[in-house]
């Protein structure tokens, strides 16, 4: 307990991506929540990544965990401009009324 | 390695309950502000362990520039008041169910997988080394960022610049009845059209038509 090792950041980063899946799946009202599910999601794979580079004494883990938040706030600026347009369009944002595709 | 232990749990204790609070509260404000919450505290994490550099990253990136376009678009669509409860409707209650075996699945497999995990450290092919102790963590990751991650840094800076037009595109609207200023107009003009000089004799004046 403790001793922390590599394992600790290991379950850390299982349970804030869990989360992340649960937020994605229970949230049925607001779609810029689900948003912020990814990018807890994102976050958590970051973790991973930093905690392997640390623990392995490699490099290239913090490398791709930059290319990672750079493409998190890339893909946060698009999705969030969609929304934006999405609501100028119908007037809404629930998740449930989302429903022009007939998905 | 006490403190070590305290700081860990400590942090790991606030980013985890704060991710619960992202996806159950029932302002969207507040959940913004719990990502926020979340974010530092796992950058706090990342200046423990060493990675020093990516902490600060973090904390400008997603602090400084995405939690803050969260908050602007959740105040400029105005859902704040658009209350987000999760067990309200009966549709959303078949979704419950689903989302909540799944992302048990999920944390199981990762967990086992965690659990069974041995590695020699031999067998990993090590050329990007951090145990120089003399250089520092921003030092290090400089020298291999722009010598052999040269060309996927260059490609994600693409990335960024697609995100920033796209955004644009998509956002941006053209209205009527707005005045605005045509370069191309102000300088076509001739001189012929802006003036004309005439010749004034005494005690006639001058006829301007308009």
């Amino acid at each position: 307990m403790i001793d922390i090792g590599l394992g600790h950041y290991l379950t850390l980063g299982a349970v804030i991506f869990s989360i992340g899946v649960i937020g994605i799946f229970l949230n049925r009202k607001n779609i810029i929540v689900i948003l912020m599910s990814i990018e807890l999601i994102l976050l958590a794979v970051n973790i991973n990544l930093v905690a392997f580079s640390i623990y392995l004494g490699d490099l290239a883990g913090q490398v791709f965990t930059l290319f990672i938040l750079t493409v998190a706030a890339a893909e946060a600026a698009i999705g969030l401009a969609i929304i934006v347009v999405y609501f100028r369009n119908s007037g809404t944002i629930r998740v449930e009324e989302i429903d022009k595709l007939k998905g | 390695m006490i403190a070590h232990a305290i700081f860990f749990y400590t942090f790991s204790i606030i980013a985890v309950v704060s991710a619960i609070m992202v996806t159950a509260s029932k302002n969207t404000v507040h959940s913004v502000f719990f990502l926020i919450l979340d974010f530092i505290s796992i950058s706090c994490l990342f200046i423990m362990i060493g990675a020093e550099f990516l902490g600060m990253i973090m904390l400008i990136v997603y602090v400084g520039a995405v939690a803050v376009l969260f908050l602007f678009v959740v105040m400029m669509l105005n859902v704040a008041q658009q209350k987000n409860q999760w067990f309200a409707g009966q549709q959303s209650s078949r979704h419950i169910p689903v989302g909540l075996i799944i992302s048990t699945l999920i944390f199981f497999e990762i967990i086992i997988v965690i659990g069974g995990w041995k590695y020699k450290p031999e067998i990993f092919d090590i050329n990007n080394s951090i145990s120089q102790a003399s250089i520092s963590n921003t030092h290090s990751l400089g020298q291999i960022l722009y010598t052999d991650y040269i060309h996927v840094f260059q490609i994600s800076g693409m990335i960024l610049l697609v995100a920033m037009i796209g955004a644009i595109v998509l956002t941006f609207r053209q209205r009527s009845g707005v005045k605005r200023q045509s370069y191309i107009k102000q300088i076509s003009r001739e001189r012929a059209e802006g003036v004309e000089v005439l010749e004034v004799q005494s005690n006639k004046g001058v006829k301007l038509d308009d």
